[in-house]
């Protein structure tokens, strides 16, 4: 897989999220997985079961940390205790690069725990980038931050928003996460080709791809991550690969989340798309 | 409007209630109408409002929240019944936004805002109160941290009147109802609900509301974790004083005339009751080892 500064120069392959349902099957049975991106919030804790899996799961496993809550576009400075801890963390797993959302979520130190939209400003992307530089200094492991689904889009912006994915990345020098699930989602609900999205991004930035499934409402799409991928994402995920290589790739399942087998074929269906994408270089 | 304004224009919106329907509100808090104010900053597609798209976000955020309390209070929503809970919810968290990265912390503040607005939880609100107040040490008892335990071969030094520490995960309750039996009955019933047919289920149903009409009956409680689960341990008033006592810093003696101050109890028999008591919760790993045993055994 492709290397580069931004995944820590590592040569990771398919992984899944590590999920409590999967908890006993992955102890007990021990897959062969390459491996898992753990949500950092779950084991910024102190003790008990969930560093005790993560221990295990540790000494058998890669894991990469992905972060719900840094939320790099909110303004304010990060919150002391949340960096001490994932500093702790980041320590503990040794993940060779970390991954958190481009998008905000909290106000004066009030948390709404969800993923919001930012507006695509240039005031934006500089208060971003000036965040995401901060909290890899302090934690002193390579960032690439991830596009999110969204629902809503605002007046004041003044670019697309793979342009301001572009200007945050390369203002802050920091890799991405591409989601294109979320491209996915986020083209219907806003009407733009994903194919356009995918093109406009600095392609040798992509540290790492997320692949999910989403629930189709009747007037929009929501990232519920409960269901597999469809062929569009599949059709957006080989146009990624063809631009920036192969490349470390997750499935997301959260929801209604099926066995272990049933979870990880879905992702190992990335390796045929991989496989014709060597072919055709 | 810059990036912090929009932010808190949002902010304040995602977070405010919803209507009892579950839509996002008609206006504001201060009265104007949301279709306008969300005009303001969300623009419409060629499906959905300005409108319609926040309300999105403002749905996420209460489904969030909500389900999060639920989950982390199941005692209190079998007491007070799913509408009220919900109701009380809501309120708690209009008063207490979440001010921590992590959901875990969601319901840190309840017991203290309950008991400034026991309003929510009339009739029964010493039930109640108790009742989030285990639920939370069960929160802190699962991923608090455990330090190496005392064993009885560790040396205690040449200290004649030790201090011993608690781990930091065994959580001491003294409760006025005996909330520990009614949290497990709900447990079983939620366990045992998609399974059991409509009769056992009533009947599971039945032990639940009948467990949560006990009379109040003082209960001394450690809830403590053994193998990464938490269980809930019954003591008796003079190990749960001594148990306090060390937890408050003071020496093994100094515990030892706290828990039976005022008891007419022979020596001989203290020292035989205390020695059981360091039997068995040594053997569950509830003591520290001290910081001395620590340090011999890293220049060792």
């Amino acid at each position: 897989m492709r290397a580069n500064r931004f995944n820590g120069f590592s040569d990771f392959g398919i992984g899944i999220g590590l999920r409590v349902p999967h908890y006993q099957h992955i102890l007990s049975e021990k897959p062969v997985v390459d491996w898992f991106e753990i949500i950092s919030e779950n084991y910024m804790v102190d003790g008990g079961r969930p560093l005790h899996v993560l221990d295990q799961i540790l000494e058998q496993y890669r894991v990469v940390q992905h972060g719900v809550s840094m939320y790099f576009g909110s303004p304010e400075a990060p919150d002391w205790e949340h960096l001490k801890r994932l500093k702790a963390l980041v320590k503990r797993t040794k993940t060779p690069w970390l991954t958190d959302h481009l998008c905000w979520g909290s106000v004066d130190g009030r948390y709404t725990h969800d993923l919001l939209p930012m507006p695509y400003t240039l005031e934006a992307a500089r208060v971003t980038a000036q965040k995401i530089r901060e909290v890899r200094d302090f934690l002193e492991v390579p960032i690439a931050v991830e596009n999110v689904s969204s629902y809503a889009e605002f007046h004041f912006s003044e670019m697309s928003e793979w342009e301001f994915l572009t200007e945050v990345v390369e203002s802050a020098d920091c890799g991405i996460l591409l989601d294109v699930n979320n491209i996915y989602v986020s083209s219907r609900n806003h009407n733009f080709n994903p194919h356009d999205y995918v093109a406009g991004i600095p392609a040798e930035r992509v540290a790492q791809i997320h692949i999910a499934g989403h629930s189709k409402f009747e007037k929009y799409i929501l990232d519920t991550h409960d269901h597999p991928v469809i062929d569009p994402v599949w059709k957006l995920y080989a146009h990624a690969l063809e631009l920036a290589g192969p490349t470390a790739t997750l499935l997301e399942w959260d929801d209604n989340i099926p066995s272990f087998e049933e979870v990880h074929n879905e992702a190992l269906k990335a390796n045929r798309f991989i496989a014709e994408m060597k072919v055709a270089s | 409007m810059n990036l912090a304004e929009i932010q808190r224009r949002m902010y304040v919106a995602v977070v405010q209630p919803l209507t009892p329907g579950e839509h996002m509100q008609p206006r504001t808090r201060d009265g104007k109408s949301m279709h306008d104010a969300a005009a303001e900053f969300i623009k419409p597609n060629d499906r959905l409002s300005s409108f319609e798209r926040l309300e999105i976000y403002n749905r996420q955020y209460w489904f969030r929240v909500l389900g999060a309390l639920a989950e982390d209070f199941s005692g209190l929503r079998a007491i007070l019944g799913v509408r009220k809970f919900e109701v009380l919810c809501k309120a708690y968290l209009v008063d207490c936004p979440s001010e921590s990265f992590t959901l875990r912390n969601l319901g840190a503040r309840l017991e203290s805002w309950l008991l400034d607005h026991p309003q929510w939880i009339r009739p029964r609100a010493g039930l109640a109160l108790d009742m989030v107040r285990l639920e939370w040490a069960e929160i802190e008892a699962f991923d608090a941290a455990a330090e190496p335990a005392w064993a009885p071969r560790d040396a205690l030094g040449t200290d004649p009147d030790p201090q011993f520490r608690l781990q930091p995960y065994v959580q001491l309750l003294k409760l006025r109802y005996p909330v520990d039996d009614l949290l497990l009955a709900v447990r079983q019933e939620h366990s045992d609900g998609a399974m059991a047919s409509n009769a056992i289920s009533a009947r599971k149903r039945a032990r639940v509301r009948k467990a949560a009409r006990q009379k109040p009956q003082s209960v001394f409680l450690a809830v403590h974790r053994m193998d990464y689960s938490v269980y809930f341990k019954r003591l008796d008033a003079e190990a749960f004083a001594f148990l306090n006592s060390l937890r408050d810093g003071n020496s093994l003696s100094a515990a030892v005339i706290t828990a039976f101050a005022g008891r007419d109890v022979p020596e001989s028999k203290i020292l035989g009751t205390v020695q059981s008591w360091f039997e068995s919760w040594s053997t569950l790993g509830w003591f520290c080892r001290p910081q001395s045993v620590d340090a011999k055994s890293i220049s060792s």
